[in-house]
């Protein structure tokens, strides 16, 4: 019986050592580069349609957000709404950091619309988020 | 500069880019890619309409 359980846990370690993807520089390099630039953890991959494809998709929608006034989240320790939409914010990674370098997003809301400019800001860094874990999983050789 | 769109064309923009990455990285190959991308776009035009509506009846 021990000897049984002994087996069974050395096949599941051999297993998991065989299902764990090789951690190679790409896997490392390309989600920090996609993260920093929407798209371009596809376009150091030698996929250049999606790539582009993906920067166009997250870059326009979070510029669409700033010109419709939408608000960017500063990191911050109250609200929990807050905290989530700081987290959604930054996640267009390199994106952010240029509109706290500017100082863009603290305008003065004057329309009805300007809170779908927010939606579009943190919307824009979560499926950015989407397209890190995607060229995370192209360099690990999970998908093609 | 600021833009003004109404609820709906800020709605469909919204899923047309949402699609895209969802198309890309939710589909192995370009076909399934293409169809999923249209897929997902469909429903959140679609489900601009439903809202729409079911707002229209509650407010009746």
């Amino acid at each position: 019986m021990v000897e049984t359980r002994m087996v069974e846990t050395k096949n599941d370690k051999q297993s998991a050592a065989v299902q764990t993807p090789p951690l190679t520089t790409m896997a490392i390099v390309a989600p920090l580069v996609a993260w920093l630039i929407p798209g371009a953890g596809h376009l150091i991959q030698k996929r250049y349609v999606r790539g582009f494809l993906l920067m166009f998709a997250v870059v326009t929608m979070f510029f669409l957000g700033l010109a419709m006034q939408g608000r960017v989240y500063r990191p911050n320790g109250g609200d929990i709404l807050d905290i989530l939409g700081f987290v959604g914010d930054v996640g267009a990674g390199g994106l952010y950091f240029l509109t706290r370098f500017f100082d863009w997003g603290q305008g003065a809301i004057s329309q009805a619309t300007a809170d779908y400019g927010t939606k579009y800001l943190i919307v824009a860094g979560l499926l950015n988020f989407i397209c890190v874990a995607d060229a995370y999983h192209i360099a690990i050789g999970k998908k093609p | 500069m600021k833009l003004e769109l109404t609820h709906f064309s800020a709605a469909v923009l919204f899923g047309v880019f949402a699609s895209i990455v969802f198309g890309i990285t939710q589909r192995n190959n370009f076909q399934e890619q293409v169809r999923y991308g249209l897929y997902c776009f469909a429903m959140f035009v679609g489900g601009v309409f439903v809202a729409g509506w079911v707002m229209s009846l509650l407010r009746r």
